[in-house]
Protein backbone atom coordinates (compact mmCIF):
# COMPACT_ATOMS: atom_id res chain seq x y z
CA UNK A 1 0.00 0.00 0.00
CA UNK A 2 2.60 2.03 0.77
CA UNK A 3 4.52 1.21 -2.07
CA UNK A 4 1.68 2.04 -4.30
CA UNK A 5 1.15 5.19 -2.86
CA UNK A 6 5.24 6.36 -3.46
CA UNK A 7 4.78 5.19 -7.04
CA UNK A 8 1.59 7.30 -7.84
CA UNK A 9 3.41 10.32 -5.96
CA UNK A 10 6.20 10.06 -8.23
CA UNK A 11 4.29 9.87 -11.36
CA UNK A 12 2.12 12.70 -10.55
CA UNK A 13 5.34 14.70 -10.05
CA UNK A 14 6.95 13.08 -13.06
CA UNK A 15 3.91 14.18 -15.09
CA UNK A 16 4.18 17.78 -13.37
CA UNK A 17 7.59 17.64 -14.62
CA UNK A 18 9.83 19.50 -13.15
CA UNK A 19 8.16 19.84 -9.62
CA UNK A 20 10.39 16.14 -9.25
CA UNK A 21 13.45 18.77 -8.80
CA UNK A 22 11.96 20.08 -5.59
CA UNK A 23 11.88 16.52 -4.57
CA UNK A 24 15.15 14.92 -3.41
CA UNK A 25 17.00 12.94 -5.44
CA UNK A 26 17.03 10.45 -1.83
CA UNK A 27 13.32 10.12 -1.86
CA UNK A 28 13.08 7.27 -3.64
CA UNK A 29 15.15 4.47 -4.53
CA UNK A 30 16.74 3.12 -7.91
CA UNK A 31 14.47 0.54 -8.06
CA UNK A 32 11.14 2.73 -7.79
CA UNK A 33 12.56 5.15 -9.86
CA UNK A 34 13.72 2.51 -12.82
CA UNK A 35 9.69 1.26 -12.64
CA UNK A 36 8.55 4.91 -12.59
CA UNK A 37 10.45 5.99 -15.92
CA UNK A 38 10.01 3.00 -17.63
CA UNK A 39 5.92 3.18 -17.03
CA UNK A 40 6.01 7.09 -17.93
CA UNK A 41 7.63 6.66 -21.09
CA UNK A 42 5.18 3.45 -22.07
CA UNK A 43 2.03 5.14 -20.72
CA UNK A 44 3.37 8.28 -23.68
CA UNK A 45 4.41 6.25 -26.42
CA UNK A 46 1.86 3.34 -26.32
CA UNK A 47 2.55 0.80 -28.60
CA UNK A 48 6.46 0.90 -28.35
CA UNK A 49 8.01 -1.87 -27.28
CA UNK A 50 10.48 -1.45 -24.53
CA UNK A 51 13.14 -2.21 -26.66
CA UNK A 52 12.82 -0.22 -29.24
CA UNK A 53 13.22 2.93 -27.07
CA UNK A 54 17.12 1.86 -28.26
CA UNK A 55 16.77 4.00 -31.27
CA UNK A 56 15.64 7.27 -29.68
CA UNK A 57 13.78 9.62 -31.71
CA UNK A 58 12.87 7.48 -34.71
CA UNK A 59 11.42 5.11 -31.82
CA UNK A 60 8.58 7.84 -31.88
CA UNK A 61 8.71 9.38 -35.67
CA UNK A 62 7.17 7.11 -38.20
CA UNK A 63 8.66 10.37 -40.70
CA UNK A 64 12.36 10.80 -40.26
CA UNK A 65 12.22 6.99 -39.20
CA UNK A 66 12.11 6.81 -42.67
CA UNK A 67 14.72 8.30 -43.79
CA UNK A 68 16.58 7.09 -40.76
CA UNK A 69 16.25 3.18 -42.02
CA UNK A 70 17.69 4.24 -45.14
CA UNK A 71 20.74 5.46 -44.03
CA UNK A 72 21.46 2.81 -41.79
CA UNK A 73 21.67 0.57 -44.70
CA UNK A 74 24.59 2.19 -45.93
CA UNK A 75 25.60 3.08 -42.20
CA UNK A 76 27.86 5.69 -42.41
CA UNK A 77 29.91 4.49 -39.14
CA UNK A 78 30.79 1.22 -40.81
CA UNK A 79 34.29 2.23 -41.98
CA UNK A 80 35.23 3.90 -38.21
CA UNK A 81 33.97 -0.15 -36.64
CA UNK A 82 36.84 -1.82 -39.24
CA UNK A 83 39.14 1.07 -38.02
CA UNK A 84 38.61 0.34 -34.27
CA UNK A 85 39.11 -3.47 -34.95
CA UNK A 86 42.34 -2.86 -36.50
CA UNK A 87 43.17 -0.68 -33.36
CA UNK A 88 42.19 -3.51 -30.71
CA UNK A 89 44.72 -5.67 -32.72
CA UNK A 90 47.58 -3.63 -33.31
CA UNK A 91 49.93 -3.82 -30.27
CA UNK A 92 50.87 -1.45 -28.04
CA UNK A 93 54.72 -0.66 -28.93
CA UNK A 94 55.06 -3.11 -25.62
CA UNK A 95 53.97 -5.85 -27.55
CA UNK A 96 50.79 -5.70 -25.76
CA UNK A 97 47.03 -5.06 -26.65
CA UNK A 98 43.87 -4.09 -25.76
CA UNK A 99 42.77 -7.67 -25.03
CA UNK A 100 45.69 -7.49 -22.39
CA UNK A 101 43.15 -4.99 -20.01
CA UNK A 102 39.69 -6.86 -21.39
CA UNK A 103 40.79 -10.71 -21.35
CA UNK A 104 36.78 -11.24 -21.85
CA UNK A 105 37.45 -9.34 -25.67
CA UNK A 106 35.96 -6.17 -27.10
CA UNK A 107 32.52 -7.03 -26.30
CA UNK A 108 32.46 -4.72 -22.85
CA UNK A 109 29.40 -2.83 -23.00
CA UNK A 110 27.13 -4.18 -20.58
CA UNK A 111 29.91 -4.00 -18.19
CA UNK A 112 29.91 -0.32 -17.76
CA UNK A 113 28.87 2.59 -16.52
CA UNK A 114 29.88 0.89 -13.27
CA UNK A 115 30.59 1.80 -9.72
CA UNK A 116 34.05 1.10 -8.55
CA UNK A 117 33.87 0.23 -4.76
CA UNK A 118 37.38 0.77 -4.19
CA UNK A 119 37.98 4.16 -6.16
CA UNK A 120 34.77 4.98 -4.82
CA UNK A 121 34.00 6.39 -8.54
CA UNK A 122 31.37 5.23 -11.62
CA UNK A 123 34.03 4.43 -13.92
CA UNK A 124 32.95 4.36 -18.18
CA UNK A 125 34.55 2.55 -21.26
CA UNK A 126 36.26 4.89 -22.59
CA UNK A 127 37.93 5.35 -18.88
CA UNK A 128 38.75 2.28 -19.00
CA UNK A 129 40.34 2.50 -22.89
CA UNK A 130 42.41 5.40 -21.79
CA UNK A 131 43.48 3.96 -18.10
CA UNK A 132 44.44 0.79 -20.79
CA UNK A 133 46.65 2.83 -23.01
CA UNK A 134 47.97 4.59 -20.18
CA UNK A 135 48.91 1.39 -18.41
CA UNK A 136 50.66 0.34 -21.53
CA UNK A 137 52.78 3.29 -21.84
CA UNK A 138 50.75 5.09 -24.73
CA UNK A 139 48.94 8.75 -24.54
CA UNK A 140 45.43 8.64 -23.80
CA UNK A 141 42.88 9.62 -26.50
CA UNK A 142 40.98 12.54 -26.50
CA UNK A 143 37.38 11.91 -24.89
CA UNK A 144 34.90 13.48 -27.53
CA UNK A 145 35.60 12.80 -31.05
CA UNK A 146 38.49 11.14 -33.71
CA UNK A 147 40.18 7.80 -32.58
CA UNK A 148 38.61 7.18 -29.31
CA UNK A 149 35.41 6.52 -30.88
CA UNK A 150 36.65 4.04 -33.44
CA UNK A 151 37.80 1.99 -30.57
CA UNK A 152 34.72 2.99 -28.92
CA UNK A 153 32.75 1.78 -31.98
CA UNK A 154 33.88 -1.28 -32.43
CA UNK A 155 33.75 -2.66 -28.92
CA UNK A 156 30.06 -1.21 -29.26
CA UNK A 157 29.72 -3.44 -32.45
CA UNK A 158 31.05 -6.50 -30.51
CA UNK A 159 28.35 -5.98 -27.84
CA UNK A 160 25.43 -5.33 -29.45
CA UNK A 161 22.10 -7.16 -28.16
CA UNK A 162 23.81 -7.39 -25.07
CA UNK A 163 21.40 -5.78 -22.49
CA UNK A 164 22.11 -2.85 -20.46
CA UNK A 165 22.65 -3.68 -16.56
CA UNK A 166 23.90 -0.84 -14.34
CA UNK A 167 23.93 -2.11 -10.46
CA UNK A 168 23.33 0.20 -8.06
CA UNK A 169 25.21 -1.89 -4.95
CA UNK A 170 23.09 -2.58 -2.68
CA UNK A 171 24.20 -1.07 0.92
CA UNK A 172 26.71 1.07 -0.82
CA UNK A 173 26.18 4.42 0.21
CA UNK A 174 28.08 5.97 -2.07
CA UNK A 175 27.36 4.59 -4.78
CA UNK A 176 23.37 5.42 -4.26
CA UNK A 177 25.13 8.89 -3.73
CA UNK A 178 26.51 9.12 -6.80
CA UNK A 179 23.51 7.78 -8.39
CA UNK A 180 21.47 10.51 -6.41
CA UNK A 181 23.60 13.31 -7.98
CA UNK A 182 23.30 12.16 -11.36
CA UNK A 183 19.58 12.09 -10.55
CA UNK A 184 19.91 15.41 -9.11
CA UNK A 185 22.13 17.11 -11.97
CA UNK A 186 19.25 15.34 -14.69
CA UNK A 187 16.55 17.10 -12.88
CA UNK A 188 17.59 20.88 -12.17
CA UNK A 189 17.07 23.20 -14.09
CA UNK A 190 19.97 25.42 -15.78
CA UNK A 191 21.51 27.90 -17.70
CA UNK A 192 20.42 31.04 -19.16
CA UNK A 193 17.68 29.32 -20.53
CA UNK A 194 16.85 27.67 -17.51
CA UNK A 195 15.64 23.94 -18.45
CA UNK A 196 16.71 21.12 -16.91
CA UNK A 197 17.61 17.83 -19.27
CA UNK A 198 13.91 16.71 -18.09
CA UNK A 199 12.36 19.66 -19.15
CA UNK A 200 13.41 18.54 -22.81
CA UNK A 201 14.08 14.41 -22.63
CA UNK A 202 11.01 13.90 -20.28
CA UNK A 203 8.03 16.42 -20.20
CA UNK A 204 8.41 17.40 -23.68
CA UNK A 205 9.75 14.35 -25.39
CA UNK A 206 7.98 13.53 -28.38
CA UNK A 207 7.11 17.44 -28.98
CA UNK A 208 8.60 19.58 -31.39
CA UNK A 209 11.19 21.73 -30.64
CA UNK A 210 11.14 24.14 -33.73
CA UNK A 211 11.54 21.25 -36.49
CA UNK A 212 13.49 18.60 -34.13
CA UNK A 213 11.41 16.11 -32.43
CA UNK A 214 12.79 15.39 -28.56
CA UNK A 215 13.47 12.23 -27.84
CA UNK A 216 12.71 10.39 -24.55
CA UNK A 217 15.29 9.73 -21.92
CA UNK A 218 14.53 6.41 -21.63
CA UNK A 219 16.76 4.73 -24.32
CA UNK A 220 19.06 7.39 -24.94
CA UNK A 221 22.49 5.60 -23.50
CA UNK A 222 22.45 2.49 -26.37
CA UNK A 223 23.81 3.56 -29.24
CA UNK A 224 26.68 5.52 -28.59
CA UNK A 225 29.16 6.18 -29.95
CA UNK A 226 26.83 8.29 -32.52
CA UNK A 227 27.45 9.21 -35.56
CA UNK A 228 25.48 12.82 -36.39
CA UNK A 229 24.80 13.94 -39.65
CA UNK A 230 25.31 17.70 -38.07
CA UNK A 231 29.03 16.28 -36.34
CA UNK A 232 29.87 15.07 -39.97
CA UNK A 233 31.40 12.31 -37.72
CA UNK A 234 31.21 10.01 -34.39
CA UNK A 235 30.68 11.77 -30.89
CA UNK A 236 30.87 10.02 -27.86
CA UNK A 237 27.73 10.67 -24.95
CA UNK A 238 29.66 12.58 -23.27
CA UNK A 239 30.55 15.31 -26.41
CA UNK A 240 25.96 14.99 -26.23
CA UNK A 241 25.95 16.11 -22.64
CA UNK A 242 28.14 19.16 -23.55
CA UNK A 243 26.03 20.13 -26.70
CA UNK A 244 22.44 19.63 -24.38
CA UNK A 245 24.18 21.78 -21.43
CA UNK A 246 25.58 24.32 -23.94
CA UNK A 247 22.45 24.97 -25.58
CA UNK A 248 20.96 26.33 -22.91
CA UNK A 249 23.53 28.29 -22.47
CA UNK A 250 24.91 26.66 -19.77
CA UNK A 251 28.89 25.90 -18.95
CA UNK A 252 29.27 22.46 -19.79
CA UNK A 253 31.85 20.27 -18.09
CA UNK A 254 34.55 18.00 -19.06
CA UNK A 255 33.64 14.82 -20.86
CA UNK A 256 34.64 12.56 -18.16
CA UNK A 257 34.19 14.76 -14.90
CA UNK A 258 32.75 13.05 -11.91
CA UNK A 259 29.48 15.37 -13.31
CA UNK A 260 29.20 13.92 -16.40
CA UNK A 261 29.89 10.36 -15.30
CA UNK A 262 27.09 10.40 -12.22
CA UNK A 263 25.06 11.55 -15.30
CA UNK A 264 25.54 8.91 -17.11
CA UNK A 265 25.37 6.17 -14.50
CA UNK A 266 21.97 7.33 -13.48
CA UNK A 267 20.42 7.95 -16.80
CA UNK A 268 21.98 4.77 -18.26
CA UNK A 269 20.00 2.77 -15.09
CA UNK A 270 17.07 3.93 -16.27
CA UNK A 271 17.98 1.58 -19.47
CA UNK A 272 18.08 -1.57 -17.89
CA UNK A 273 16.78 -4.24 -19.57
CA UNK A 274 17.29 -2.25 -23.29
CA UNK A 275 19.52 -4.04 -25.49
CA UNK A 276 22.80 -2.07 -26.35
CA UNK A 277 23.27 -1.18 -30.45
CA UNK A 278 25.92 1.17 -31.01
CA UNK A 279 27.24 2.29 -33.05
CA UNK A 280 24.06 4.46 -34.48
CA UNK A 281 23.24 7.09 -36.69
CA UNK A 282 21.37 10.68 -35.51
CA UNK A 283 20.36 13.87 -37.81
CA UNK B 1 20.44 60.43 -36.66
CA UNK B 2 18.17 63.30 -35.32
CA UNK B 3 15.20 61.55 -36.94
CA UNK B 4 15.47 58.18 -35.48
CA UNK B 5 15.84 59.80 -32.24
CA UNK B 6 12.94 60.70 -31.99
CA UNK B 7 11.50 58.04 -33.28
CA UNK B 8 12.71 55.78 -30.32
CA UNK B 9 11.34 58.69 -28.10
CA UNK B 10 7.72 58.38 -29.79
CA UNK B 11 8.32 54.41 -29.62
CA UNK B 12 8.89 54.74 -25.81
CA UNK B 13 6.39 57.24 -25.13
CA UNK B 14 3.66 54.45 -26.81
CA UNK B 15 4.96 52.05 -24.72
CA UNK B 16 4.50 53.75 -21.12
CA UNK B 17 1.04 54.46 -22.11
CA UNK B 18 0.05 51.31 -23.77
CA UNK B 19 1.51 49.91 -20.12
CA UNK B 20 -0.66 52.21 -18.74
CA UNK B 21 -3.83 51.58 -20.40
CA UNK B 22 -3.43 48.27 -21.35
CA UNK B 23 -4.34 46.84 -24.91
CA UNK B 24 -5.41 49.88 -26.61
CA UNK B 25 -5.14 50.78 -30.24
CA UNK B 26 -1.29 51.53 -31.05
CA UNK B 27 -1.99 52.45 -34.98
CA UNK B 28 0.74 55.57 -34.64
CA UNK B 29 3.76 55.65 -36.69
CA UNK B 30 6.03 55.16 -33.63
CA UNK B 31 4.23 51.72 -32.06
CA UNK B 32 4.37 50.16 -35.90
CA UNK B 33 8.34 50.45 -35.61
CA UNK B 34 8.33 49.04 -31.81
CA UNK B 35 5.87 45.92 -33.28
CA UNK B 36 8.27 45.33 -36.06
CA UNK B 37 11.10 45.12 -33.63
CA UNK B 38 9.33 43.01 -31.51
CA UNK B 39 8.40 40.70 -34.32
CA UNK B 40 12.20 40.87 -35.00
CA UNK B 41 12.61 39.99 -31.42
CA UNK B 42 10.34 37.09 -31.54
CA UNK B 43 11.38 35.68 -34.19
CA UNK B 44 15.31 35.92 -33.89
CA UNK B 45 16.46 32.52 -32.69
CA UNK B 46 18.95 34.59 -30.59
CA UNK B 47 16.22 36.75 -29.04
CA UNK B 48 13.23 35.33 -28.38
CA UNK B 49 13.21 32.16 -30.00
CA UNK B 50 9.33 32.01 -29.91
CA UNK B 51 9.36 29.49 -32.70
CA UNK B 52 11.14 27.29 -31.08
CA UNK B 53 7.40 26.08 -28.79
CA UNK B 54 4.56 28.17 -30.08
CA UNK B 55 2.99 28.84 -33.33
CA UNK B 56 2.80 32.36 -34.68
CA UNK B 57 1.46 33.88 -37.84
CA UNK B 58 4.30 34.75 -40.23
CA UNK B 59 6.64 32.46 -38.88
CA UNK B 60 7.63 29.12 -40.41
CA UNK B 61 8.25 25.70 -38.89
CA UNK B 62 7.16 26.52 -35.45
CA UNK B 63 7.36 23.94 -32.45
CA UNK B 64 4.58 22.63 -30.21
CA UNK B 65 5.87 22.44 -26.75
CA UNK B 66 3.66 26.35 -25.71
CA UNK B 67 0.25 26.97 -27.28
CA UNK B 68 0.09 28.58 -30.55
CA UNK B 69 -0.09 32.43 -29.67
CA UNK B 70 -3.38 33.41 -31.65
CA UNK B 71 -5.93 36.57 -30.64
CA UNK B 72 -3.77 37.66 -27.98
CA UNK B 73 -6.03 40.46 -26.93
CA UNK B 74 -9.37 38.45 -26.13
CA UNK B 75 -6.69 36.36 -24.13
CA UNK B 76 -4.52 38.74 -22.33
CA UNK B 77 -7.02 41.77 -21.60
CA UNK B 78 -4.52 42.74 -19.29
CA UNK B 79 -1.29 44.34 -20.89
CA UNK B 80 0.69 43.40 -17.57
CA UNK B 81 -0.57 40.32 -17.37
CA UNK B 82 0.79 39.27 -20.70
CA UNK B 83 4.18 40.60 -19.87
CA UNK B 84 4.60 39.28 -16.81
CA UNK B 85 4.22 35.63 -18.66
CA UNK B 86 7.22 36.38 -20.54
CA UNK B 87 9.30 38.20 -18.27
CA UNK B 88 9.12 35.26 -15.89
CA UNK B 89 6.77 32.50 -16.94
CA UNK B 90 7.42 30.19 -13.61
CA UNK B 91 6.10 33.36 -11.61
CA UNK B 92 2.94 31.89 -12.64
CA UNK B 93 3.54 28.65 -13.13
CA UNK B 94 6.81 27.01 -11.28
CA UNK B 95 6.78 24.25 -13.74
CA UNK B 96 6.59 26.09 -16.74
CA UNK B 97 8.94 25.52 -19.20
CA UNK B 98 8.91 28.64 -20.95
CA UNK B 99 12.41 30.64 -20.51
CA UNK B 100 12.09 33.31 -17.88
CA UNK B 101 13.34 35.72 -20.78
CA UNK B 102 13.25 39.01 -18.06
CA UNK B 103 14.25 37.53 -14.90
CA UNK B 104 16.97 35.88 -16.96
CA UNK B 105 18.12 38.84 -18.96
CA UNK B 106 17.65 36.98 -22.17
CA UNK B 107 15.55 40.10 -23.38
CA UNK B 108 16.16 43.14 -22.33
CA UNK B 109 13.04 45.27 -21.24
CA UNK B 110 12.42 47.70 -23.94
CA UNK B 111 12.79 44.06 -25.86
CA UNK B 112 10.08 42.71 -23.83
CA UNK B 113 7.83 45.96 -24.58
CA UNK B 114 8.32 45.43 -28.07
CA UNK B 115 7.39 41.81 -28.07
CA UNK B 116 4.42 42.57 -26.13
CA UNK B 117 3.21 45.18 -29.06
CA UNK B 118 3.62 42.16 -31.40
CA UNK B 119 2.01 39.75 -30.04
CA UNK B 120 -0.94 42.25 -29.15
CA UNK B 121 -1.16 42.37 -33.60
CA UNK B 122 -1.86 38.80 -33.44
C1 LIG C 1 16.41 22.70 -24.76
C2 LIG C 1 16.19 21.33 -24.98
C3 LIG C 1 17.18 20.31 -24.46
C4 LIG C 1 17.72 20.18 -23.20
C5 LIG C 1 17.50 21.07 -22.00
C6 LIG C 1 18.53 19.00 -23.23
N1 LIG C 1 18.49 18.43 -24.46
FE1 LIG C 1 19.34 16.64 -25.00
N2 LIG C 1 18.68 16.92 -26.91
C7 LIG C 1 17.93 17.98 -27.37
C8 LIG C 1 17.70 17.84 -28.79
C9 LIG C 1 16.89 18.81 -29.67
C10 LIG C 1 18.34 16.64 -29.18
C11 LIG C 1 18.37 16.02 -30.60
C12 LIG C 1 17.08 15.30 -30.85
C13 LIG C 1 16.90 14.15 -29.90
O1 LIG C 1 17.44 13.07 -30.13
O2 LIG C 1 16.26 14.35 -28.85
C14 LIG C 1 18.93 16.07 -27.96
C15 LIG C 1 19.61 14.86 -27.92
C16 LIG C 1 20.12 14.28 -26.76
C17 LIG C 1 20.75 12.98 -26.70
C18 LIG C 1 20.96 12.05 -27.89
C19 LIG C 1 19.83 11.11 -28.07
C20 LIG C 1 20.07 10.18 -29.22
O3 LIG C 1 19.26 9.26 -29.39
O4 LIG C 1 21.05 10.33 -29.95
C21 LIG C 1 21.10 12.76 -25.40
C22 LIG C 1 21.81 11.53 -24.83
C23 LIG C 1 20.69 13.93 -24.65
N3 LIG C 1 20.09 14.83 -25.50
C24 LIG C 1 20.87 14.08 -23.28
C25 LIG C 1 20.59 15.26 -22.59
C26 LIG C 1 20.99 15.51 -21.23
C27 LIG C 1 21.71 14.54 -20.33
C28 LIG C 1 20.59 16.78 -20.92
C29 LIG C 1 20.86 17.59 -19.70
C30 LIG C 1 22.21 17.75 -19.31
C31 LIG C 1 19.88 17.30 -22.08
N4 LIG C 1 19.92 16.36 -23.09
C32 LIG C 1 19.26 18.53 -22.14
C33 LIG C 1 17.43 19.02 -26.60
C34 LIG C 1 17.69 19.21 -25.25
C1 LIG D 1 11.01 26.44 -24.55
C2 LIG D 1 9.66 26.68 -24.79
C3 LIG D 1 9.12 28.07 -24.93
C4 LIG D 1 9.67 29.19 -25.51
C5 LIG D 1 11.02 29.34 -26.19
C6 LIG D 1 8.68 30.24 -25.38
N1 LIG D 1 7.58 29.76 -24.74
FE1 LIG D 1 5.86 30.79 -24.37
N2 LIG D 1 5.06 29.14 -23.45
C7 LIG D 1 5.68 27.92 -23.33
C8 LIG D 1 4.81 27.02 -22.60
C9 LIG D 1 5.12 25.56 -22.25
C10 LIG D 1 3.63 27.74 -22.30
C11 LIG D 1 2.38 27.24 -21.55
C12 LIG D 1 2.16 27.98 -20.25
C13 LIG D 1 3.32 27.87 -19.29
O1 LIG D 1 3.81 26.77 -19.05
O2 LIG D 1 3.78 28.92 -18.81
C14 LIG D 1 3.84 29.07 -22.84
C15 LIG D 1 2.90 30.10 -22.77
C16 LIG D 1 3.03 31.33 -23.36
C17 LIG D 1 2.01 32.36 -23.36
C18 LIG D 1 0.63 32.21 -22.74
C19 LIG D 1 -0.25 31.63 -23.78
C20 LIG D 1 -1.59 31.20 -23.27
O3 LIG D 1 -2.46 30.98 -24.11
O4 LIG D 1 -1.75 31.05 -22.05
C21 LIG D 1 2.51 33.43 -24.04
C22 LIG D 1 1.79 34.74 -24.33
C23 LIG D 1 3.84 33.07 -24.47
N3 LIG D 1 4.12 31.80 -24.05
C24 LIG D 1 4.67 33.91 -25.19
C25 LIG D 1 5.98 33.58 -25.57
C26 LIG D 1 6.87 34.49 -26.24
C27 LIG D 1 6.49 35.90 -26.68
C28 LIG D 1 8.06 33.84 -26.40
C29 LIG D 1 9.35 34.35 -26.98
C30 LIG D 1 9.82 35.63 -26.58
C31 LIG D 1 7.89 32.51 -25.85
N4 LIG D 1 6.62 32.41 -25.35
C32 LIG D 1 8.87 31.54 -25.85
C33 LIG D 1 6.92 27.57 -23.81
C34 LIG D 1 7.81 28.44 -24.44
Amino acid sequence: MKKQLVAVLAISLLATGSAFANKKATDTTPEEDLKVYRDYFMKKFPGVPLNEFQNGVYAIDKVSRDSWEAIEEFPPYEPMIEEGEEMWNKPFANGKTYSSCFPDGPAQRKNYPRWDAKRKMVVTLPMMVNECREKNGEKPLKWAKGPITRILSYMAYESRGQKTHVVIPKGDADALAAYNDGKSFYFARRGQLNFSCASCHVESAGQHIRTDILSPALGQTTGWPVYRSKWGELGTLHRRFKGCNKQVRAKPFKPQHRQYRNLEYFLTHMSNGIEYNGPSARK
Amino acid sequence: MRSSAIITTAAACVITLAGTFGGMSMATAGASSSVDFGKKTAFNRKKGNCLACHAIAGGVSPGDIGPPLVAMKARFPDRNKLRAQIWDATANNPNSRMIPFGRHKVLSEKEIDAVVDFLYTL
